[in-house]
């Protein structure tokens, strides 16, 4: 039979791993990728003219990101390669394409979309100050650009990254203010078997915590977010919180890196007419997936954290399971044992995740908390008492429904900010459980397009 | 379980169900509307916002300018601002032949009130300055202008449970049957609802009870594909529509006050009435950012951040069936406006309320009579 | 202090000048255009809809809220263009009169 056509989107650890994967099987699929350049988040590479060792930028992770960024150099003539080239839809089999204002429908066999993740976030009052960041960022202005987002910073949220992004901070020479976690130490303890399934990486996590209090910086943890302090014209001024004990305390700051993990970016999972499924645990739909990264759309899958939040290691996997899945559809020879390997790898990623979610839980309870005055949706500036209005007074108890009648969710970001907290605040006004307010319907085009786009003449 | 009772049962609870429930209770008459999902979620909620007149068919107007007197009082009967904005509509022509269209529909039009404007060349840019200078020709109508859809059928449906009416959202009609003098409706849920009069105005869905009461129509679901940019500054006034010579080329857009401006046109796509599913095709995407910047070159340099469809009805003939059934008395319909109800909306359920509550309408809709696509077949069953 | 983000590193990089509300200011080849700016103001533009300025959120192309003016009209997302010679910002929404021709 003929070669499939496969489409490969991200450059991140699992469009990588899947892009070699196939072209060790002697395919030749093409790679897209919104960036200039490979990397995804993570191992984002930092500009050419830039400097720094990868230990410095990468620390416990130099190999991997070093080992990736080879792995896909080495790629690169055997790949058909689409740098800054944005997905922004698909329809009819074809994956729809932009670069230099140009549009191009691919067709495809298989689609593997390995779009990764944002951070997740549940907003706080005043968090649309600027000089307000979600984690992310805060590691994407020290890792890609050299830079502090401010003179004095304050982290806070929960998860992994909280910690890693404070020190990283802390060694660069940053002023880091405080690290100001909402989970409580004990969440901590009870998830420990869990986490024990990466032993390596829950020491790594353990060492960050006593680097950065043996720096001096304060680290609570079981705060309460109360407000972001600041002004409209100059932005974040400080941070207020409750601490464990339920004490207001606090900081002084002009910069606040705030996240709580991760959520997949799943805007093309969703226009490939997935199906997606509520997941309990993380209070998030997800798309469903089957073995090895199958959607429930045939030729279509997805791996890494654009599948699911299992960190970049778990990512490299799933590209490979992605692409074996793609080679084994399509009647490729593949190999069961390596197929099984990968399967137990992941499932020990999967077993950490949930001890993850478990220490640091996404705090749902804080969307009910929220001031009315509070700004839920960032890009239409809607507060949580515009969307309580909505519910008790014009009947909404629907997330799409919510969004056609007070504009959460509609704006330039369709969502990838405020969707979750957004859920959760109409949840509790409605008083119904958060799977029936359901989820903000995909639309294209998955980022903004310039009108000056025209359709490529072939 | 008794059967709920009500002088008319409503099916389907867009704008013209919606309006017509409220009207209704205007004139004292208790209704039940049941709707499948949430009132104004299909056509009514996805059309491009639309609240024109010029343009209309003539024999359209009197009807289009009933609706508009309650638009102008909408916050005040309905009570909800839903972002009305009445800075006026303009057609736009690039050629002699354009002109020559807009002159001949203006002075067709000319008794109706809607104070339409030919507007020449120099006039036209000086006014409109971010018009593309192959724009030659256009007509103004000061008085037209647009609202948002999103919120239009929600006001009017919450001002009717408000006046009385009885609103089952999330309610499925399984049957519909005319049992002695009564229409008996019956839902999924396993509930019965009575009433002497049934009303259909149930949009794309409408021509399924009409065949089952042996008159069928002749209408297609159809997407509308829109799209929407970014906020800019407030700087486009009136609605603007081109005149084009292909559905490719067709393109409309209104700014709204907050700023993103909607852009409609470039065809529509098939939609599936029965999996309830309207998709937007990206080429159709692509046709309206190549046809906009013709019409404002500024377009170039702004972006889209969100495309939607729906569902739509047309008729063959482009005109809705509206009126008493030709067949069964007590049944009258309102539905398949062929992407052309919105404006229409609130007009429509004031004069189907007069319909129904006095035998007669001072509006004249005779031309809508579903009878007109009666055949020597459908009538002989 | 007259800007947000603080250099800890990689300075020794060429300089780029672009003008942001009419006044040069310097920037070094490899910033991004969000950096660029952030190093020289405070913030990036003014939000549509009156809660005050912004100064971008997520630095990878998710958010959507860096995108800034140009003094010509066009619209750049400043986390994801690279800053170049001679570009030319304006930090606050232009008058009614962007869409006007000439």
């Amino acid at each position: 039979m003929g070669q499939p056509r496969v489409i490969i989107i991200g450059t991140g650890p699992a469009g990588v791993r899947c892009a070699e994967t196939l072209v060790a099987a002697g395919l030749r699929p093409i790679v897209v990728d919104e960036n200039r350049r490979d990397g995804g988040q993570i191992y984002r590479r930092q500009p050419d003219n830039f400097t720094r060792p990868y230990d410095k930028l990468y620390g416990t992770e130099a190999e991997r990101a070093q080992a990736l960024h080879a792995s896909f150099d080495a790629l690169r003539g055997k790949v058909d390669y689409m740098p800054e080239t944005l997905a922004w839809n698909i329809f009819g089999g074809k994956l729809h394409v932009v670069r230099d204002q140009r549009s191009r429908s691919l067709p495809y066999d298989a689609l593997v979309i390995c779009s990764g993740a944002t951070d997740r976030l549940m907003p706080v009052k005043g968090w649309h100050y600027a000089g307000t960041y979600s984690l992310g960022a805060a590691q994407i202005a020290l890792k890609a650009q050299a830079c502090s987002i401010g003179r004095r910073v304050v982290f806070m949220g929960t998860g992994p990254l909280l910690y890693l992004v404070a020190s990283q901070y802390v060694k660069a020479g940053a002023d880091v203010a405080a690290v100001l976690d909402t989970s409580p130490l004990m969440r901590r303890l009870a998830a420990l078997p869990k986490l024990l399934a990466r032993p390596a990486v829950l020491r790594n996590g353990l060492a960050l915590v006593s680097y950065l209090k043996r720096a001096g910086v304060q680290v609570l943890t079981g705060i309460t977010p109360v407000e972001i302090t600041g002004s409209a014209e100059d932005g974040v001024r400080g941070v207020v919180i409750r601490d464990n004990r339920g004490h207001e305390r606090s900081f002084e700051c002009d910069a606040v890196g705030m996240g709580y993990h991760l959520r997949p970016e799943t805007q093309l999972a969703d226009l490939a007419r997935c199906t997606f499924r509520f997941d309990h645990e993380t209070r998030q739909w997800l798309p469903e997936v089957g073995e090895d990264g199958r959607t429930s759309v045939p030729g279509v899958y997805l791996a890494g954290d654009g599948m699911k939040v299992l960190g970049a290691d778990a990512a490299e996997i799933g590209g490979r399971l992605a692409a074996l899945a793609v080679l084994k559809d399509f009647k490729f020879m593949v190999s069961d044992d390596e197929l099984q390997g990968l399967r137990a790898e992941q499932a020990k990623m999967d077993r950490f995740r949930r001890g993850l979610a478990q220490a640091f839980p996404w705090p749902a309870q804080q969307a009910a908390a929220l001031p009315d005055d509070a700004v839920v949706c960032r890009c239409e500036v809607v507060t949580a008492g515009d969307l309580r209005r909505t519910v008790r007074e014009m009947g909404a108890q629907e997330a799409n429904r919510a969004k056609a009648l007070c504009r959460v969710g509609m704006g330039r970001c369709q969502g990838r900010y405020c969707g979750h907290a957004g859920a959760e605040i109409i949840a509790h006004a409605a008083g119904v459980p958060l799977e029936q307010v359901g989820r903000l319907r995909g639309q294209a085009p998955v980022k903004p397009l310039s009108m000056a786009v025209r359709e490529e003449v072939e | 379980m008794s059967a709920l009772k009500a002088d008319v049962i409503i099916v389907g609870g867009g704008i013209m169900g919606a309006s017509s429930a409220f009207f209704l209770r205007q004139r004292g008459m208790s209704v039940i509307l049941l709707e499948r999902g949430l009132i104004g979620q299909q056509a009514s909620g996805v059309n491009f916002g639309n609240t024109r007149r010029m343009g209309r068919p003539i024999e359209q107007l009197p009807l289009s300018n009933r609706s508009r007197e309650i638009w102008l009082k909408f916050k005040e009967l309905f009570g909800t601002d839903v972002e009305l904005l009445l800075n006026g509509h303009l057609r736009a022509g690039f050629t002699p032949a354009h002109e020559e269209r807009m002159v001949k529909y203006a002075e067709e039009a000319k008794s109706f009130g809607i104070g339409m404007q030919m507007l020449g060349t120099k006039t036209l840019h000086e006014r409109f300055p971010y018009l593309a200078p192959e724009i030659t020709t256009g007509c103004y109508a000061p008085h037209d202008g647009h609202a948002n859809p999103r919120l239009a059928a929600p006001a009017i449906g919450r001002a009717a449970v408000r006046a009385g009416a009885q609103v089952f959202e999330n309610t499925e009609m399984t049957s519909l049957e005319k049992d002695g003098g009564d229409f008996v409706a019956t839902t999924a849920d396993g509930r019965t609802f009575r009433a002497p009069v049934a009303l259909v105005t149930a949009g794309a869905w409408g021509n399924r009870i009409s065949t089952h009461f042996g008159e069928p129509v002749p209408m297609i679901a159809k997407s509308p594909q829109m799209c929407v940019t970014e906020p800019v500054p407030y700087a486009i006034g009136p609605t603007i529509g081109a005149i084009a010579e292909t559905f490719e080329q067709v393109v409309y857009f209104r700014q709204v006050a907050r700023g993103n401006i909607v852009i409609g046109g470039g065809g529509h796509e098939p939609a599936d009435i029965d999996k309830r599913r309207a998709y937007v095709n990206p080429a159709r995407t692509l046709y309206k950012l190549k046809s906009a910047p013709r019409v404002m070159p500024a377009f170039d340099h702004l972006h889209i951040i969100r495309v939607w469809g729906g569902i739509e009805g047309y008729m063959d003939d482009s005109r809705p069936a509206m009126g008493p059934s030709a067949r069964v008395p007590g049944l009258f319909y309102a539905f398949g406006f062929s992407g052309e109800g919105f404006q229409l909306g609130p007009g429509v359920g004031e004069v189907m309320a007069e319909l129904i509550a006095t035998g007669a309408t001072s509006t004249p809709i005779e031309c809508y009579h579903i009878g007109r696509f009666a055949t020597p077949v459908a009538n002989a069953a | 202090m007259n800007h947000r983000f603080v250099r800890l590193a990689e300075t020794n990089r060429a300089r780029v000048r672009i003008v942001i509300d009419g006044q040069p200011v310097e920037a070094l080849a490899g910033d991004t255009l969000m950096v660029a700016m952030l190093n020289n103001v405070r913030s990036l533009r003014e939000s549509e809809f009156g809660d005050g300025r912004r100064a971008g959120f997520c630095l990878m192309g998710a958010c959507q809220d860096c995108w800034v003016w140009t003094a010509h009209g066009t619209r750049l997302r400043a986390c994801t263009t690279v800053v170049a010679e001679g570009m030319n910002i304006v930090t606050t929404q232009p008058e009614a009169t962007w869409a006007n021709l000439a």
